[in-house]
């Protein structure tokens, strides 16, 4: 980066007067994701925004039921700080690469770079987090389900920045799981993310590295939601009729649209979800009937 | 206390300037490395740390396509970008315009056309980096693409595109020892086989470091794992003589086979030469996927007879070697895979029929194991089917059959030195299985799958794989192979301190503290310096082929005992009764000038094949067993090894913790080729050359491995010691895909497993039958009939 200029801004509303001045550079936290690229020769740039001494975006903390985790926040600090509240996002944070990336990387660095295969993405689906993009003239907040819009490809705009990420609290067993063919430092060949949602009596999915984007089973949420619904299931945790199980671990899988490449074969992927599905809806389940945390 | 020396303080001033403090360690002992502390802190100096005032930075333009005629290359823009102070072509080449191992046949730029993707067609040299890379991506290559050969067995038809003028057979290797034909056997089993393209992945890539001298030769400091064979095929290339162009090791990062092959060493001097500059290359990891060769894809088709009560009667086997474009060290290969097809078995009648191919696929060469694993993973696969077949316990089937001193092998001839394959197998087998451990509750990181938390107890099977092998130690096939070391004892402030110089390659396998070592016990003193590895001194051939503990260690061992001999003239010149030096200051009083001999250490001579393939090949072998026990997550098809038994041949353990070095890293290489390594090609081109998509396995991926160390000592190697390095490579593959399918009950017939095929979504690999045998003139590798010079064999 020697030749580029390194703009270093020492505050979020400095940030974002310099991502509305100079659309062209690239904003960088951790760099986990720009100095691969660059090193690749896959990225030229010519100016940096570096967001490391932005304090506000380090910030995590808990508002009524949700927890704001703010963009510059590592993978590392979210796994300390918010283990409890965001069980699946911390679940994932954990798997991503190594202890040396993880101090670095930051889950808007993650959400930013809108790789189909970004371990944080599935449960913040499947839990219905929210992104806050901002400008140095407004803010919006965009549904994470609804950031993405291809491949690297998301709806911030050339004069936004990822704010922080809104994830509501915990209230339900969670589950993360990566299918990867080494077991540590692997980039997912499908992951999927799992959340039972008591007070709004839903289910939520999120699956990762199974088509352009990260996306939710929404087939899968809705046949599991009726199913418990009707069996009145939530207030009598009752457990699970195997069919409908299976059912959901189905409608899971027909939802990816995984395709074949290096890390792994379409069958494959969407075999292995179908897998993830019903172990880890059978997780939640069994964690719902018997934890003492989620007792009514 | 040991360290290194550099001839050139400025060169490698952080690790001339370390003294290594370390328990002082003698044959036998378990020593710490002496380049230990410096590789973990960071002191030590790689080729990659190189500089030089003043230096230029090297950058290649490789080909992007696996075969094409080259229309036009335009260098203009590239000349004319900023830093950049030369642009070579194939026509800047002042001498010779090819190189290679065994037959120069690879241009140093290609000219005309190019054979694979990634080959050199134009190197350059400018200020930094960035603009080296800048001005590669403007020079324009105009291509005009060739049908290609992508596929081992399309190599074969006689319609398929020629990669060279020769054709596409590089070497057809025939034994037939018995007589296959006519043998009667109760039972036979069939296989078929794959194994992948894979990389050495050194965590080092090539680098090396060209500064003009002042003679109008060259200085070159570079990553190698044989300096002299370097320079055979640099000088002729410069268009130098061999003692103007001097090499000096630079620090290696590993190696495994993949530094066995020429990188940027010409480029570097071309360009250094014309540009009276010091010029460095660097490859990136991306880049080092196309600068180095890798381990042969193979295809195997074999059969197995055997009587009732186990005992083999024949195997017939049909080897096929995907060698990529260019021949390097393809030819060996393939011969040391036929003599290892039948397994380290005593088998009367054997046929084997092997080739290796051209094809537009990188070159594929030299790796740990050299032709040995991929047989391996065929012939042991084969016993657990005989086993099966006959009702018998795999290991026992395995020592009915084993090899000992005086079977003989498929070549013809009997193993002479120490064979204790039976002593192996046993070794092996005693050693605990593992205990079981409870379904559910493990924590995540216990599970197969790892950190991506997948199973909480659901599918698992465990499974449990053996698997014997055995691998060649230094070449065979005649080469007639040496060493040579020079020892000096002299005073330093008063302390007795031994130099060791060689031009022997440490590479991180050990080397120099087994020197060391060697010199301390021969010699009797604590301190010893090893010197830096150059030409300026008589070769010390490869390090490879497991060979340079016995070479360089035999060569070290011989001149200390000179250096010893010097030192009882001396006493007895000075009247001392029985010309022996007791104690340290007589011991000082006979160092008044340094002690100072030198000695060559060269192995038994070996035979070439006879028409029929028998003949002495071999100068010894190592044997090695293991077992692997996993644990399959048969629903999802991820796997976690538990554990790997291992119990090696080593003649005489020199150093248990580099012995159990070389047993963890080599299986850990096996491992990797089990169940995750391969360089995966599309037309050609290398789809994964990153660490991020070619998975090497992690810390969570390696089980701890149990080692034993069988001590029968070998005549052939000083001390009685073997080279224990490639043996466990050997077999790791083979024992534990034997393991998988032992807890799938799926064939499981190619490695690496991918998850697709444990859990049966994908079948096993499938083959309509063996390729017909090729006619070729005769054993040797198709260019030595046609006159082509070789390299190695020259330099002897």
């Amino acid at each position: 980066m020697s030749a580029a200029a390194f703009l270093r801004p020492g505050s979020f509303a400095e940030a974002l007067e310099l991502r509305a001045a100079r659309p062209e550079a690239v904003a960088a936290a951790g760099c986990t994701d720009v100095l691969v690229e660059l090193n690749f020769g896959r990225l030229h740039a010519e100016s940096f925004i570096d967001l490391t001494r932005v304090a506000e975006l380090g910030t995590l903390g808990v508002e009524g039921g949700t927890v704001r985790i703010g963009a510059g926040v590592t993978y590392d600090a979210l796994v300390r700080g918010a283990g409890r509240d965001v069980p699946a996002l911390a679940a994932a944070a954990r798997t991503v690469g190594s202890p040396p990336i993880r101090n670095r990387g930051t889950v808007g660095g993650n959400l930013a770079s809108a790789s189909p295969a970004g371990d944080c993405h599935p449960p913040l689906i499947a839990c219905g987090a929210e992104v806050e993009l901002a400008s140095a003239s407004a803010s919006r907040t965009v549904p994470v389900e609804r950031f993405f819009t291809g491949p690297k490809r998301s709806v911030l705009r050339p004069d936004e920045l990822v704010a922080a990420v809104w994830v509501p609290k915990a209230d339900g067993p969670q589950a993360f799981a990566k299918v990867g063919t080494r077991n540590a430092m692997v980039i997912a060949v499908c992951s999927l993310a799992v959340a039972l949602r008591p007070s709004s009596l839903r289910v939520g999915t999120g699956i990762g590295s199974a088509g352009p984007v990260p996306l939710a089973a929404h087939a899968a949420e809705e046949h599991i939601g009726g199913h418990l619904e009707e069996a009145g299931a939530w207030e009598t945790r009752a457990p699970l009729r195997p069919a409908a199980v299976e059912r959901f671990a189905e409608l899971v899988a027909q939802a990816a649209s995984p395709i074949d490449d290096v890390r792994g074969r379409s069958g494959y992927r969407r075999h292995a979800l179908q897998v993830l599905a019903r172990r880890m809806l059978t997780w939640c389940w069994e964690e719902y009937r018997h934890e003492p945390r989620w007792a009514a | 206390m040991s360290r290194y020396a550099s001839e050139n303080e400025e060169l490698a001033p952080p690790l001339s300037a370390t003294t290594l403090e370390h328990e002082a360690g003698r044959i036998g002992d378990p020593a710490e490395r002496l380049d230990g502390v410096p590789k973990v802190t960071g002191a030590f100096e790689y080729a990659s740390d190189l500089r030089r005032e003043g230096m230029l930075f090297g950058a290649t333009l490789r080909s992007p396509l696996a075969h094409a005629r080259i229309r036009r290359v335009d260098i203009a823009r590239a000349l004319a970008s900023p830093g950049v102070e030369a642009v070579l072509l194939a026509r800047d080449v002042p001498g010779k315009k090819r190189f290679g191992l065994n037959f120069d046949d690879q241009p140093v730029l290609a000219a005309g056309v190019v054979r694979y993707a990634g080959e050199p067609v134009a190197v350059l040299a400018a200020a930094s980096p960035a603009e080296a890379r800048a001005a590669v991506g403007r020079i324009v290559l105009d291509l005009e693409e060739l049908p290609g050969v992508y596929d081992m067995e399309q190599a074969l038809e006689a319609d398929a595109p020629k990669v060279h003028e020769l054709g596409n057979v590089l070497r057809h290797v025939h034994i037939d020892h018995g007589d296959v034909a006519s043998t009667r056997a109760d039972v036979w089993v069939d296989g078929y086989y794959e194994t992948a393209m894979q990389d050495q992945a050194p965590l080092g890539p090539e680098a090396g470091l060209a500064v003009p001298a002042e003679d109008g030769g060259v200085d070159l400091y570079v990553t190698t794992q044989w300096l002299h064979v370097d320079r055979e095929q640099i000088a002729p290339c410069l268009g130098l003589p061999e003692d103007r162009v001097r090499l000096h090791l630079a620090g290696v990062g590993g190696a495994f086979g993949a530094r066995e092959d020429i990188h940027s060493q010409i480029h570097a001097c071309l360009l250094a030469l014309r540009t009276s500059k010091p010029v460095k290359f660097s490859y990136g990891r991306e880049e080092s996927f196309s600068g180095h060769v890798h381990r042969h894809p193979s295809r195997i088709w074999v059969r197995h007879g055997a009587r009732r009560d186990g005992k083999l009667v024949a195997v017939s086997a049909r080897l096929l070697f995907d060698g990529g474009a260019y021949a390097s060290s393809s030819p060996a290969v393939v011969a040391n895979a036929a003599t290892f097809a039948a397994g380290p078995y005593e088998v009367p009648n054997v046929q084997v029929e092997a080739t290796v191919v051209f094809t537009n696929n990188p070159p594929c060469g030299a790796m740990r194991g050299f032709g040995a694993p991929q047989v391996c993973f065929a012939h042991e696969a084969q016993m657990d089917k005989l086993a099966r077949a006959l009702s018998l316990d795999p290991v026992e089937l395995r020592l009915r059959n084993a090899l000992a001193t005086g079977s003989v092998l498929p070549t013809g001839r009997p193993i002479a030195g120490s064979a204790p394959v039976r002593e192996v197998i046993e070794a092996c087998a005693a050693i605990p299985l593992p205990e079981p451990e409870p379904t559910s509750g493990r924590g995540a990181l216990h599970y197969p799958g790892g950190t991506g938390g997948t199973t909480r107890g659901e599918g698992l099977q465990r499974g449990v794989g053996f698997a014997v092998g055995y691998k060649n130690v230094a070449f065979s096939e005649g080469f007639d192979d040496s060493t040579a070391a020079r020892v000096t004892l002299r005073l330093d402030d008063g302390e007795p301190e031994a130099e060791v110089y060689t031009a022997a390659v440490e590479m991180g396998q050990g080397l120099y503290t087994l020197l060391a070592q060697i010199a301390r016990s021969e010699l009797g003193v604590e301190r010893v310096v090893l010197r830096q590895a150059d030409t300026l001194i008589g070769s010390a051939g490869s390090s490879s082929a497991s060979r340079q503990s016995t070479m360089a260690g035999g060569a070290v061992q011989l001149a200390c005992r000179r250096v010893r001999e010097e030192l009882s003239r001396r006493a007895r010149a000075r009247g001392a009764g029985d010309g022996e030096a007791h104690g340290l200051a007589e011991l000082r009083d006979l160092l008044d000038e340094p002690a100072t001999a030198e000695a060559v250490h060269r192995h038994r001579r070996t035979e070439r094949f006879d028409e029929r393939g028998q003949g002495d090949v071999h100068v010894y072998l190592c044997f090695a067993a293991e077992r692997a026990v996993v644990e399959v997550d048969e629903e999802l098809g991820l796997v976690r090894v538990l554990q790997v038994a291992a119990a090696v041949d080593a003649g005489r353990v020199m150093n248990p913790l580099g012995l159990a070095g070389q047993v963890e890293g080599g299986t850990a290489q096996g491992v990797g080729l089990a169940l995750m390594e391969e360089v995966q090609l599309s037309g050609g081109v290398i789809r994964n050359a990153s660490f991020t998509d070619y998975l090497i396995p992690t810390m969570l991926d390696m089980p701890p491995v149990a080692v034993r160390a069988v001590e029968y000592p070998e005549p052939e190697g000083p001390y009685g010691l073997k080279g224990i390095a490639e043996s466990p490579t050997v077999v790791a593959t083979a024992a534990v895909v034997a393991a998988l399918r032992d807890a799938t009950g799926r064939e499981l017939n190619r490695a690496p497993v991918r998850p697709e095929e444990i859990v049966g979504l994908v079948g096993p690999a499938r083959s309509a039958g063996a390729p017909a045998i090729p006619d070729v003139p005769g054993q040797e590798a198709v260019p030595s009939y046609l006159a082509m010079s070789s390299g190695q064999q020259h330099l002897m």
